[in-house]
């Protein structure tokens, strides 16, 4: 009784062939994709900026909540004395970006992870992305566009105007 | 994985007052008055208290973060994170009891 010959029962060596073209299917490897790198540098700026962030926010909540009156001490007047002073102005603006870039990406992870239908994701991080242009793009214009001590048609200083205005402007 | 549930939630907190916060504090190119006006909500009874919540959830996310990054490229990390994260709830309470006395003493006295 001879079997049948069996098309299916071959060697692995005459089935498969050896992998030692160096040819590899571009699937199978883990580069090339069109994203890039792209996740990885957000990943990497997450914990840069996290690191600058603590700095930059414990300074900020120290100076503006902890000496002086604390929270009863912010008014026109405290801005208009903190942005005088360059380093504050670069401080701010800093802390603008470098929050606003980490909390949207923090948002664009959760939207990532909660969002399953394509259009959906796709309408949050727009929606996402608009308001983080226009929050950073509006934060940097009044950081550099402040005028601290305002006047009324007449040429009189706004009432509330910190008090180093009235030898600015008299 | 509650440290993870803690820092998203907090993460998203944040996010949205500080959307908040840039749009308040816009209000300088408006006019004194107007900024005056909105600043000064952030000074009733119970937006005190809210301003614990927001910085408790700040330094929470703070410290948990600064956790995050050591498992992430310390050699000991992953080994010690349990560790860490207790670390990071003892020194949370200590800086939220020496902020909301400070901050508690300052609403008081300041009124």
């Amino acid at each position: 009784m001879t079997a049948a010959p069996n098309s299916e029962a071959i060697l692995p060596a005459q089935g498969i062939e050896a992998p030692r073209s160096g040819k590899v299917d571009p699937k199978y490897l883990r580069k090339g994709s069109s994203r890039g790198n792209f996740e990885m540098v957000t990943w990497v700026f997450m914990r840069v900026s996290g690191v600058a962030l603590v700095v930059l926010i414990f300074v900020h909540l120290y100076t503006n909540l902890m000496v002086g009156q604390g929270i009863h001490q912010i008014d026109f007047a405290f801005v208009a004395g903190k942005w005088a002073n360059p380093v504050w102005q670069f401080w701010d603006l800093t802390m603008l970006w470098l929050a606003m870039l980490h909390g949207t990406n923090g948002m664009r992870t959760i939207v990532n992870d909660y969002a399953e239908k394509d259009t959906t994701r796709m309408w949050l991080k727009s929606i996402l992305y608009v308001s983080t242009t226009v929050i950073i793009i509006l934060g940097t214009m009044v950081i550099f566009t402040f005028e601290p001590c305002l006047v009324d048609d007449s040429g009189q200083l706004l009432e509330h105007a910190p008090s180093f205005c009235q030898n600015v402007v008299n | 994985m509650w440290s993870w549930v803690g820092h998203r939630i907090t993460g998203v907190g944040i996010f949205f007052f500080l959307l908040v916060h840039v749009l308040d504090t816009s209000l300088v190119r408006v006019s004194p008055e107007a900024y005056n006006a909105v600043i000064g909500a952030y000074k009733h009874p119970i937006m005190i208290a809210g301003e614990i919540g927001l910085v408790g959830a700040i330094v929470f996310h703070a410290f948990n973060g600064l956790r995050i990054i050591l498992v992430d490229f310390w050699k000991q990390g992953t080994r010690y994170h349990k560790q860490m994260l207790y670390v990071v709830l003892v020194l949370w309470l200590v800086t939220m009891v020496a902020f909301s006395a400070r901050h508690l003493m300052l609403f008081i006295g300041g009124e």
